[in-house]
């Protein structure tokens, strides 16, 4: 027999006792795979959206609540802009690439994005059906939306006026799919991607009574914002600044604006990772007053393995063997239960078109679990290992 | 065997105890009379190796105690002693057979099960191999107990007070058994005992040592 499968048996001995530290460790350690899967999720999902993207140009307001509109489509825009004033910025000698963004409708709660081609290449975003719109009216739809609503190429659909669904149904524009995306994880996923023109057009043909009134809304054409790439770093010093005093809008950097976002997030993050901590202590405990017990009770039985002939390594082996079969179970456990959840919570928000958390992901970070149970269970074996390292012979030769 | 000479302990700040020397030739029996607490469990620990003596000698199975270190001692002790307690303490939580496999893991030997089997059809509990130890009478556990003890085929079986709430009959029955298993092993038995009916039961046994402890306090 060997040492792991003696301690097996010793742990399952008492099986309440075991299930009930397995519990407590597990929870713990649960939670702690939920934060970091989450983090490492809501982070990696950042970035990825972010990528390239040095500043967002719109209408004055919140910057917070411009990159949120503009770049991961979560906040309602901070209103429009000329598209006139951001036609001029294409020529500013610090502008590399100027993606326009305009918003307004959406289909089923998903967003309808007016926008250029660009917007699909800068993502890097690949074509899994159909192709891209060649004319207003044409859309592209995200993997998600593909999945959520049905929609198929060639199906037509009418976007519905603003962006949370239950305003007026643009009945006499309908699009057209021609295209439907693969999933790349991006923002654009849950997207409805189409012509910026596509946008104006079913607005203005709502709104227009004749020709004359059309040319005046031509005229007057606006978006909601810019997604702008610098040529050189060194216009992130000046570029904002120009934006902000001389025009009538404002520049947002994103960088800048999540790394507020995050530390605000943080903070609720500091607290959770406080309660995973006081729930492992709390398992840390249990453990160490089971495994306590388990030594006071089974002095007799440790003290005859040293009869027997079992150096007091091997029986102080013993104890801590059976801690280290929790630590593993409750990895396991832990580990499967944190992305339980996070699936769970990730499936929840998918639904909400909100920020997209994949199901199942395994960060490096992820290793800090099995350490953690490690480190918890050795640290609460290590006393009652002790006492039974010392535990004496005599305590079976003296009765009572 | 066994042989002692003025072999003494001392606990730490207290009394002196004193043994009286024996010699008991392998095979042999060795009776250690006494009241509770006048140092029986003491001279049964100074021969199995976890106690050092203060003074004197003490041979057990060829073996001159006090120079083993430790960890040889451990070993020589899995080798050369079986021993079994007075509350048997078999383990709860491990089958019959998992009780011997443990003796065995705990010797820092290999599992033999064929060996196991051995001991346990000797004590004529082979059927009894999956039960736990809860499951067992009171005399069933005895007997797996003394397996327990023979397993490893020592030369000396140190028993702690094998009578003690035994009636009569499963008393005489208990010392028979002790004795025949071993005999069978060729091994020196010693039983340490404060109940006169060991020796009114062992007083016709040839080649029977008794040694009275307790009374000698230097």
């Amino acid at each position: 027999m060997k040492t792991i499968a003696i301690s097996w048996r010793y742990l399952w001995s008492r099986p309440l006792a075991a299930a009930l530290n397995l519990l407590l460790l597990s929870l713990g350690l649960a939670s702690i795979t939920f934060l970091l899967l989450v983090s490492h999720q809501i982070s990696r999902a950042f970035e990825r959206d972010l990528a390239g993207i040095d500043v967002v140009v719109g209408a004055k307001g919140s910057p917070m609540q411009l990159i949120l509109s503009g770049v991961f489509h979560l906040d309602v825009p901070t209103g429009n802009v000329p598209l006139a004033a951001v036609k001029a910025l294409e020529s500013h000698p610090q502008v590399a690439k100027i993606i326009p963004i305009s918003l307004g409708d959406s289909f089923r709660g998903f967003r309808i994005v007016g926008t250029t081609p660009g917007y699909i290449s800068h993502y890097d975003a690949q074509l899994a059906q159909g192709a891209l719109w060649r004319q207003p009216m044409q859309a592209v739809i995200g993997a998600q939306v593909a999945k959520q609503t049905g929609l198929k190429l060639g199906d037509s659909f009418a976007g519905t006026h603003g962006l949370g669904g239950g305003g007026d149904v643009h009945n006499q524009t309908p699009y057209t799919v021609v295209g439907v995306l693969a999933a790349g994880g991006s923002v654009l996923d849950r997207l409805v991607l189409t012509a910026t023109e596509s946008v104006w057009k079913v607005h203005e043909t709502d709104t227009a009574l004749d020709e004359e009134d059309q040319k005046i809304l031509e005229e007057e054409r606006e978006i909601t914002l810019a997604l702008i790439q610098y040529k050189t770093p060194l216009a992130a010093v000046t570029f904002p600044r120009y934006i902000n005093s001389t025009t009538d809008m404002q520049a947002a950097a994103p960088a800048l604006e999540i790394t507020r976002l995050l530390s605000m997030v943080g903070v609720g993050i500091d607290v959770l990772r406080a309660l995973a901590g006081v729930l492992l202590l709390t398992a840390s405990l249990s453990v160490f007053i089971a495994l306590w017990g388990a030594v006071r009770e089974r002095r007799a039985d440790l003290a005859l393995l040293r009869m027997l002939g079992a150096p007091p390594r091997k029986v102080a082996g013993l104890l801590l063997c059976e801690a280290l079969w929790l630590a593993l179970l409750a990895t396991v456990l832990g580990v499967l239960a944190g992305q339980g959840l996070t699936a769970l919570i990730a499936f929840t928000l998918q639904l909400e078109k909100s920020v997209l958390i994949g199901a199942l992901s395994w960060p490096v970070e992820l290793i800090s679990v099995p350490v953690l149970a490690l480190g918890v269970a050795l640290a609460s074996a290590l006393l009652p290992a002790w006492e039974a390292y010392r535990v004496s012979v005599f305590e079976l030769l003296q009765p009572g | 065997m066994i042989r002692t000479r003025q072999l003494a302990y001392r606990y730490n700040g207290g009394p002196v105890l004193g043994f009286g020397d024996v010699d008991v030739p392998q095979g042999g029996l060795l009776l250690l009379r006494g009241a509770s607490g006048s140092g029986k469990s003491t001279w049964l620990a100074l021969a199995a190796g976890l106690l050092a003596a203060t003074e004197g000698e003490l041979t057990v199975a060829d073996q001159p105690l006090g120079t083993l270190k430790n960890a040889a001692s451990d070993a020589w002790r899995a080798q050369t002693i079986g021993f079994l307690p007075q509350r048997l303490h078999l383990s709860a939580a491990l089958s019959v057979h998992d009780n011997l496999a443990m003796a065995q893991w705990a010797a820092g030997q290999a599992p033999d099960e064929g060996r196991i089997a051995e001991a346990l059809t000797a004590l004529d509990v082979q059927t009894l191999a999956s039960r736990k130890p809860a499951q067992l009478s009171g005399g069933q556990a005895q007997r797996v107990a003394l397996a327990r003890a023979v397993l490893l085929k020592p030369r000396v079986i140190l028993a702690d007070e094998p009578t003690a709430s035994l009636d009569d009959e499963a008393a005489a029955a208990s010392l028979a058994l002790l004795r025949t298993t071993a005999q069978h092993q060729g091994a020196t038995l010693v039983i340490a005992t404060h109940d006169a009916r060991v020796s009114a039961l062992f007083k016709n046994e040839k080649g029977l040592r008794s040694m009275q402890v307790g009374c000698k306090t230097l």
